[in-house]
């Protein structure tokens, strides 16, 4: 499926090449924001969207976003490189490509969002674009169904989010992040709890965490440049965005600190541990990302500057090296058509720019110096140190830490060293636009944890800074830091690894068993879908039952028991009738009224029926004559007669009336009809009653004619005055009558095949 | 429908429905009438012409397709209210523009958003029916 790109297909198209380009530009235009934003100074670009709703397009540029907003789009044009030269030759690359580009403008929107609903929005769309993404293998029934899962998983999160940031702007006035993270923690508010739970739903299912995280392994269906797109440095590292965005105005509580610090510890260590009992290369750094999401998390937990800084730092050296990973194992796949680790051995022969490559990503996600990631990890032991909840962070992170190094081992060593393993092909080195991505940032990773201060005054100290809602003091990224506990706690850890990688076959053994016996919550996602389809398929047997007279009946008691009840509780008073000023005009409408129901009623005709029902209808309109309202009479009139032409249109194609037939349900249908009547009747006197309020005809009347210049108010209405009313009418009007168009156009064809077989 | 009489008074009748449509259509801000009347005229002049002669010959009749007439009307609606954004009025301000004079009462005639937006209406109603209508007529 993946390696099945044409070696000798171009490469350089126009579909391939423009995101590239686009991409790059903007790169280039956000480094050039790195000294503004270094000092301290956010930048912000407003425009207007809703503005009665309070809703604006803004957007703002701080450390966090900036350093966000360089991860998306450098990692995005080496892998938009990488993607037109993977999948050339396929018929469906310019459709991939626009997906690719979409996904990373909507992410770019996300992470630059100032406003809560904006930010939605652009949420929104990356789960979108996301879908298209994961599915883009769509023949394959796997890929859509984990598509969908995707789909389903983080849009249900994301609708919990909406929720929470509807609660926050109502309670704080203000839907701009800027000024709601400048007002401090809120954490006193009386709805802060309800707001926390919602938010975090939102950012649990898009970063993955336990027991949300089933979606992210299957999400690897994708094309790998894809997979290494959305699990390094985008998609999933929205809800930790999203965590660390709103930190100034959500932390501070031991509800944020408990939720945050159990939820990734336990995400990390469960990660490392499937991560290590995979076989498929892919699907081992699937859950290796799952791992870095949790530990991300739970340093988010913390407040203090180690902990933030461990938070920035771990997500930058991830984004680098999980992102060169996922890229080489594409070209492995691509050399060797497999990306069983069971299978493969000995490739750096074959493939030496890779291996060397695989082994730089490796060894910064090991954590060995003096790669950056090493860092990160002594980052991670002095800031977790200071947590309140060090007792378990501790741990968690040792567990976790050592089990990356094992996979390190895993993933950049075995496939390249050692014995030769057995390959479908014979393997070949991966062509230049290919490697260039995962040479890079590969390299970056070693430039980096050699000159950290290249990074620490430009990209980190200003995301800690926005993380923390005050420029910090820096100066942490150091590779040496002497002979302290957090260097003790990363020897302990290289010891546990190196244990591991010695007995990972039986590990992953003793893994495997113990999988089968725990949840397994894909199946249960399954199950949870399969009870929706049966709920929904149950109550569509009850309530749709294809009867006309059912719907009928059920919605005319609905009418009479619902007014009634209100009529009842609402208790409007009493109501007089009096019949005494009526002339004998309009007696004569009346009796022309009934003489027509008498007919419609009594009538075993079809066609008597019909006409019976045009003479209520001609009466009504005579009413409307007799009260001058000349408009609706006319209406009420053509209406009435085209009501009656399409009816006998259709009668004259039915089965007689069976008068037999329906005399079981006689009874209680009059008894319907005449409640429903007695109801209406009701109604209009307590409303003729209540004393006529002339506001709004006073103001038509006298504003028709100077400002809209018509003399006949119903049409100024119409046309004027409520034009966007009128609009969504005639709207309705052409919706509808497409709907019955294509239902008879339907119910014909149908009929045709039926004759046809 | 095989009446002779029916079908000789139907192509008079149809005549004089479809002026009194338009005459109703236009004479509408100021009268009795207005696009949903005139629209719903319109019909009947078509429905009468197509039970007197069958669809097919009304259809030809209306030289385009129903559902078509019905969009373009929409359509034009929603052109008629985009107009005011050019102007810096908000989505819907009617417009008027005089002709021979400045004001309505000095201007011999008028062009104005209004009037478009109620043609769309017209053509929304006669090819909602119709479109209806037809399909009815050919269905049963």
């Amino acid at each position: 499926m993946a390696g099945d790109s044409d070696p000798n297909a171009p490469w350089v198209t126009t579909a391939g090449m423009l995101p590239v380009l686009v991409t790059g530009a903007l790169f280039v235009f956000f480094l050039g924001y790195i000294p503004q934003i270094a000092a301290y100074a956010p930048v912000r670009w407003a425009w207007d969207w809703i503005p009665s709703l309070d809703i604006a397009l803004t957007f703002w540029l701080d450390g966090l976003s900036l350093m966000f907003a360089l991860l998306i789009t450098g990692i995005g044009t080496l892998v938009m490189l990488y993607a037109a030269k993977y999948l050339a030759g396929q018929p469906q690359f310019p459709r991939f490509a626009l997906y690719l580009f979409s996904f990373m403008l909507s992410m770019l929107g996300l992470v630059l969002a100032d406003n809560l609903i904006t930010l939605f929005v652009f949420w929104e769309l990356t789960t979108f674009t996301s879908y298209l993404l994961i599915g883009y293998l769509h023949v394959d029934p796997k890929s859509r169904r984990n598509a969908l899962q995707a789909l389903l998983l983080t849009a249900a999160g994301g609708l919990a989010m909406l929720a929470g940031f509807i609660l926050i702007g109502v309670t704080q006035g203000t839907f701009e992040l800027s000024e709601l993270n400048a007002a401090g923690s809120m954490a006193e508010h009386a709805m802060y709890l309800p707001i926390l739970i919602l938010v975090l739903i939102g950012a649990f299912t898009k970063s993955a965490q336990v027991p949300f995280h089933f979606w992210l392994p299957n999400a690897m269906a994708a094309p790998t440049p894809v997979s290494a797109y959305l699990h390094s440095a985008t998609m999933v590292k929205g809800g930790v965005y999203l965590m660390a965005r709103m930190h100034p105005s959500l932390s501070g509580s031991d509800a944020w600190v408990w939720s945050l610090t159990i939820f990734g510890g336990v995400t990390a260590v469960f990660a490392s541990f499937m991560a290590l009992r995979q076989t498929d290369l892919k699907q081992t750094l699937a859950y290796t990302t799952l791992m870095a999401l949790g530990t991300l998390t739970m340093f988010l937990a913390g407040s203090t500057g180690y902990a933030i800084t461990a938070a920035m730092t771990f997500l930058f050296v991830h984004s680098l090296y999980k992102a060169a990973l996922f890229l080489t194992i594409g070209v492995v796949d691509h050399g060797t058509g497999t990306r069983d680790a069971d299978l493969l051995g000995g490739l750096a022969r074959a493939m030496p720019i890779t291996a060397t490559v695989a082994a730089l990503a490796a060894l910064s996600m090991a954590g060995l110096p003096p790669f950056i990631g090493f860092i990160a990890k002594e980052l991670a032991y002095a800031g977790g140190l200071e947590m309140t909840l060090s007792a378990f962070v501790i741990p968690m992170a040792i567990i976790a830490n050592a089990l990356m190094f094992a996979v390190a081992g895993i993933v950049a060593w075995k496939p390249f060293y050692g014995p030769q393993g057995k390959l479908p092909h014979k393997p070949h080195e991966g062509p230049w636009p290919m490697l260039a991505g995962p040479v890079i940032l590969g390299v970056l990773g070693l430039l980096f944890g050699l000159m950290p201060w290249l990074v620490a005054e430009a990209l980190i100290e200003p995301a800690v800074a926005a993380v923390m809602g005050a420029p910090d003091t820096g100066g942490r990224l150091v590779l040496w830091h002497g002979v302290n506990l957090p260097l003790m706690l990363s020897l302990a850890t290289f010891a546990l690894g190196a244990l591991m990688y010695w007995k990972h076959q039986q590990l992953r053994a003793a893994l495997a068993r113990i999988e089968a016996k725990g949840p397994d919550f894909d199946a249960g996602w399954d199950r949870l879908l399969d009870h929706f389809m049966a709920m929904a398929k149950g109550q569509t047997r009850v309530i749709q039952t294809g009867v006309l007279r059912h719907y009928l009946f059920a919605t005319f008691t609905v009418l009479v028991v619902a007014v009634a009840a209100t009529m009842v509780l609402r208790s409007p008073g009493s109501v007089s009738l009096s019949l005494g000023g009526l002339s004998v005009r309009e007696w004569a409408i009346a009796g022309l009224a009934l003489a027509g129901t008498g007919v419609v009623v009594l009538t075993s005709s079809r066609i008597a029926a019909i006409v019976g029902l045009g003479v209520v209808g001609i009466a009504v309109a005579l009413i409307f004559i007799v009260y001058s309202a000349p408009d609706v009479a006319i209406t009420q009139l053509l209406v009435e007669l085209l009501v009656v032409v399409l009816f006998a249109v259709a009668a004259l194609k039915m089965p007689h009336l069976d008068p037999t037939g329906k005399q079981r349900h006689r009874p209680w249908d009059a008894v319907l009809a005449a409640s429903v009547g007695a109801m209406t009747t009701l109604v209009l006197l307590y409303v003729v009653d209540t004393p006529f309020d002339r506001r709004l005809t006073d103001f038509f009347e006298a504003a028709s004619f100077p400002e809209a210049f018509g003399r006949n108010i119903v049409n100024v209405i119409l046309v004027d005055f409520r034009t966007l009313d009128t609009f969504g009418e005639i709207a309705v009007v052409l919706v509808a009558a497409l709907g019955a168009y294509a239902l008879l156009k339907g119910a014909r064809a149908a009929t045709k095949k039926d004759e046809g077989q | 429908m095989n009446s002779i009489i029916f079908t000789a008074a139907a192509r008079l009748l149809v005549a004089l429905l479809l002026v009194f449509s338009v005459f109703m259509l236009l004479r509408g801000h100021n009268l009795p009438g207005g696009g949903f009347i005139g629209g719903l005229l319109g019909a009947v002049g078509f429905i009468v012409y197509s039970l007197a002669c069958g669809p097919k010959e009304a259809k030809a009749a209306l030289r385009c397709s129903p559902e078509a007439l019905a969009m373009v009307g929409l359509g034009i609606a929603l052109a008629a209210g985009l107009v005011s954004v050019f102007f810096g009025d908000p989505f819907f301000t009617g417009q008027w523009y005089w002709v021979g004079g400045d004001s309505y009462e000095t201007a011999a005639f008028s062009v104005n958003s209004v009037l478009v937006f109620d043609i769309g209406v017209y053509l929304v109603v006669l090819g909602g029916i119709l479109s209806l209508t037809f399909a009815f007529e050919e269905e049963t």
